[in-house]
């Protein structure tokens, strides 16, 4: 049922690195095949449910056996200014009776009714799964039935967790979104400076470090999805005049659809970096003046970005002393790839490496210039490669998503989140700052100093280092430490190019 | 007695299940050069991962079969051969734990032929590694029953079953999925204390204690050894420690004829009087003077401790024995378990637990039925209840990840009740409210007429 749908995505005109496929490659889709045994990341429900859970007015419904939900709520971290009912989970936990009975649909409905009486959202959203998916349910049937009964939207997610990747399931949520949410409302307010962000999910808060200079010019931010938005302004989204598309590879489908049903036009961009901040500016800027909006937007928009810029620039000027020279290793893909290497090479800072997975050939080009030397571009790293580079300390850092987090801190090294679980806000000029201020105090944590010297005594518990009592050093010769012999012997030169494709990487950007 | 409730509800707001292959998962992974492989598509082990490593903040070993929309109408015995191949020739590993789930469960195949077909077409390529199976649905059970399936599955298939000589000194101890890693270690320092040599299974306190191994291990690296499971035969006795661990216990008993004991808790003075001596009666030792000061000091705790604990509301949601654990534990304390809530239905333990009703359902009941209690007793994601009762929370169990440490916090043993005594009397003496003349008024007190309630009546159980 669902591979029309699929194999639409998979042909997205709007994808450069679609565009770049000749017509067989372009047939196979984007998913790469698994590897049993080898695989890392989530599942397309999984990727429906980041993009779409963080419309904070939703309730949200996991139509599946308990895991899907159960395992996964209340995770991300992004923010809402106001309603709290995308927090609280939802699930209809199918018991094996509703399996083998069949009672599926059934389960499902009253489970919306319930949702419906107890909570009054202005809508449900219903994410299908594996287990209903295989069995059958007809998930569609049962949200219009709900949404004529019950009066209030009820939106089927075709997202099942077999279909593909996480990315994959980002699409199908935008699927969701024009097929059932956007254009079903008419606001009465509609400006000639109206926009909506695409793929921004306020982790952290941070769009509004971002949002305040949109005010100050008089932009309004009809709709940015899905970070902190309301049912409502994601069903009147078609009302803006241009989109800007920040996260580039989740929503694509979606910026473009919305450009063919209602001619919005659309750039992408990112908040991440000072002068990466400055351009999405101008591009709104621009985009809107030639839909209508006062020219003097173009003049007003310059004299901001000139000040904040001032601004930031001081402000990371402090930290030059502290941080030139560091090295660091970006492990993260997409914009952020040479989004943020650029932004922290102002500042004299090194880049080691980064990665280039899930980034468009316009994002690897631009590393590619950016760091003048390939080799510092990789695609993924095993986890075995990445301790191996931190322990050897060929970096001084590393940023990085979650999931290779353990991985610097097991090899003594400092780490810092830059995906979806950290609790730093680093979007705009202050975010920017914000992210080199985390930087540096990572890296001057005294603990590194600490874990890194060596144990003062050695495996079989011998005293190898400083006497206390009897002063002078002991018997043990220190500075050929067994410990550190063992680890040179461990950890085997290691260079960019020949792991490029060794697969399991940071795949929680988004 | 406690009357079990089941829910009526379609739907589930707010899980208090963890699923069950996470549970099997879990005890996997107490097991040396083990890792846990999810038959399934790559979310259930991706968001079983991520909930794993919130909690222990380690990396955790887990990999799944990655179906995908043709294995799942073709099937998957291919998708389980490739997975065990590759993680036998990428990882090494002493054991491979494939724990299966919903989605292939629901499609029904032979797991255990097709795993026998892949161990004999390719014995020689998996020599030296064992590959057992626990059928773990999510649509059935949650990771208490995961734990114990995964737990009888390496027994069953691990275990020798000719039972060889036995080792007087040698004893079996099959722990909770609750027991943390302190809790293990205090298990085991106490049974060494009696001279006798334990086998702990699963032993998360070896393979999840937060060490840094110095290199770079993509297996667990620590926990009970194979070769341990398979001499298990060796024990003089088993202790089961948790009625969820009863099924395993029979196994082993099956298996290579070792009797064995169950303790359904071992938090509070009496429950682990009774752990203690069995410990003296297999060993034929007297109990060391240091255990007995130990127990001298649980004596002095629950003396100062009871103060804060008599005629407290105590709301608890969790797993069937951990709730019967902590129910006792705050019973015996003078406080009232207002609110039971637990995961499933099925365990003999429920009727025990000393509460006037035991409800199956989700953490969006516990907060309809806590309502007026003075403390919550539930894992981290109670958060949100505690914020909306602005009653203070007890973190237990799993998933914690908003707290450091939670594994090498102690609840059992003389020790760790007296730690778990001091813990949660100091969390009600932070929340303490100063005395104010409205509050104490005689006569806005009356219009409250909950507030006019003559203290409980002492249980009898």
């Amino acid at each position: 049922m669902l591979s029309p749908k699929v194999q639409a995505l998979f042909e997205e005109p709007g994808c450069d690195k679609n565009r770049a496929k000749d017509e067989k490659a372009r047939k196979k889709g984007c998913s790469k095949p698994l590897t049993p045994g080898a695989a890392a990341g989530g599942c397309a429900f999984d990727g429906a449910k980041i993009v779409l859970q963080p419309i904070t007015d939703v309730a949200h419904l996991v139509h599946a056996p308990l895991a899907c939900e159960g395992n996964s709520w209340d995770n991300r971290g992004a923010a809402s200014s106001g309603p709290m009912l995308w927090r609280t989970s939802f699930t209809t936990d199918l018991s094996e009776l509703d399996v083998v009975l069949g009672q599926g649909e059934r389960k499902l409905y009253r489970a919306i009714r319930e949702i419906v009486e107890t909570h009054a959202p202005p809508a449900v959203f219903v994410y299908e799964t594996c287990v209903t998916a295989l069995i059958g349910d007809d998930i569609d049937a049962v949200c219009r039935h709900a949404t004529e009964k019950l009066g209030v939207p009820v939106v089927p997610v075709h997202a099942a967790g077999f279909v593909g990747s996480k990315n994959l399931g980002n699409k199908l949520a935008g699927e969701a979104l024009i097929d059932h949410v956007i254009g079903t409302h008419e606001p009465d307010d509609v400006g000639a400076c109206d926009i909506n962000i695409l793929g921004e999910f306020n982790l952290a808060g941070e769009f509004w470090m971002v949002k305040p200079l949109f005010d100050e010019l008089g932009i309004r931010i009809r709709a940015c999805i899905p970070g902190d938005a309301r049912f409502l302004d994601v069903a009147s989204a078609h009302t803006a005049r241009a989109t800007m598309m920040v996260c580039s590879t989740a929503l694509i489908n979606l910026a473009r659809k919305m450009e063919e049903r209602w001619s919005i036009p659309f750039f992408e961009g990112s908040f991440y970096g000072v002068a990466d901040t400055s351009d999405a500016l101008r591009q709104i800027a621009k985009l809107l003046v030639e839909r209508g909006a006062p020219a003097d937007l173009i003049v007003r928009t310059e004299a901001v970005i000139a000040r904040e810029e001032a601004i930031a620039r001081s402000k990371l000027e402090v930290f030059r002393p502290r941080l030139e020279g560091k090295r660091v290793l970006l492990n993260t893909g997409g914009v952020k790839s040479w989004s943020v290497a650029s932004a922290l090479m102002e500042i004299g800072i090194e880049i080691v490496g980064t990665s280039v997975k899930k980034s468009t050939p316009e994002d690897k080009e631009r590393v590619k210039q950016l760091l003048e030397d390939e080799h510092k571009m990789f695609e993924g790293m095993a986890p075995r490669d990445l301790y191996a580079l931190l322990a050897r300390h060929d970096a001084d850092i590393m940023l990085s998503g979650g999931r290779t987090q353990f991985i610097a801190l097991k090899a003594r090294m400092p780490w810092l989140d830059i995906n979806q679980e950290r609790h730093h806000p680093y979007a705009g000029y202050d975010g920017m700052v914000e992210l080199v201020r985390q930087i540096d105090i990572a890296i001057h944590n005294p603990v590194w100093a600490e874990v890194n010297a060596p144990s003062p005594f050695d495996a079989d518990g011998t005293v190898i280092g400083e006497r206390v009592i009897g002063g002078g050093a002991s018997t043990g010769a220190r500075a050929a430490s067994p410990a550190s012999a063992a680890l040179e012997a461990a950890v085997p030169a290691f260079h960019f190019k020949k792991f490029a494709a060794s697969g399991v990487g940071d795949a929680d950007d988004c | 007695m406690a009357h079990v409730l089941h829910s009526e509800k379609a739907v589930s707001t707010n899980p208090l299940k963890s699923s069950q292959p996470l549970g099997a998962a879990f005890a996997f992974l107490g097991v040396a050069g083990c890792v846990p492989l999810f038959h399934g598509s790559q979310g259930c082990t991706s968001f079983a991962l991520v909930l794993f490593v919130r909690h222990f903040k380690e990396t955790i070993p887990l990999q799944t079969t990655a179906m995908d929309e043709v294995a799942t109408i073709m099937g998957g015995a291919d998708h389980l051969e490739e997975a065990i191949l590759n993680l036998k020739s990428r990882t090494k590993p002493e054991l491979i734990g494939v724990c299966t789930t919903a989605l292939v469960e629901t499609r029904g195949e032979d797991f255990a032929g097709d795993l026998a077909l892949i161990k004999a077409r390719r014995a020689e390529a998996l020599a030296g590694t064992e590959v057992v199976l626990a059928a773990t649905p999510d649509f059935s059970g949650s990771i208490e029953e995961g734990w114990s399936k995964a737990v009888v599955a390496m027994i069953d298939g691990i275990t020798a079953r000719v039972s060889p000589r036995r080792n007087p000194r040698r004893v079996a101890v099959l722990p909770g999925f609750d027991m943390t890693v302190a809790d293990i270690e205090e298990i085991r320092e106490t049974i060494e204390a009696f001279g006798l040599e334990p086998t702990i299974l699963p032993d998360v306190s070896g393979a999840l204690d937060g060490t840094v191994p110095g290199k770079w291990i993509p297996t667990t690296y620590g926990g009970t050894t194979v070769e341990e499971i398979r001499s298990l035969g060796e024990c003089v006795h088993c202790l089961a420690i948790g009625e969820n661990q009863r099924t395993a216990a029979e196994k082993l008993a099956e298996v290579a004829d070792v009797p064995y004991s169950l303790f359904a808790s071992l938090t509070g003075l009496k429950p682990f009087d009774r752990f203690v001596t069995a410990l003296a009666e297999l060993s034929g030792r007297p109990v060391p003077a240091k255990l007995r000061r130990q127990r001298s000091q649980l004596a002095d705790a629950l003396l100062d401790g009871h103060f804060h604990f008599g005629g407290k509301k105590i709301a608890i949601a969790a797993e069937p024995d951990q709730l019967f654990r902590l129910a006792t534990f705050f019973v015996g304390l003078g406080a009232e378990v207002t609110a039971a809530v637990t995961t499933t239905q099925g365990s003999a333990i429920l009727e025990k637990v000393p509460a006037d009703e035991v409800r199956v359902g989700d953490l969006g009941l516990f907060e309809e039925l806590a309502v007026g209690a003075d403390l919550l007793v539930t894992h981290s994601h109670g958060r949100q209840a505690s914020e909306r009762l602005a009653i203070p929370l007890y973190r237990v169990g799993f998933p914690i990840f908003d707290r450091l440490g939670a594994q090498h916090r102690r609840q059992v043993g003389w020790r760790g009740t007296r730690d778990l005594i001091f813990d949660v009397a100091n969390v009600f003496q932070s929340d303490l409210h100063e005395p104010t003349p409205e509050g104490l008024n005689p006569f806005r007190r009356r219009e409250n007429d909950h507030d006019s309630r003559p203290s409980p009546e002492p249980r009898r159980h």
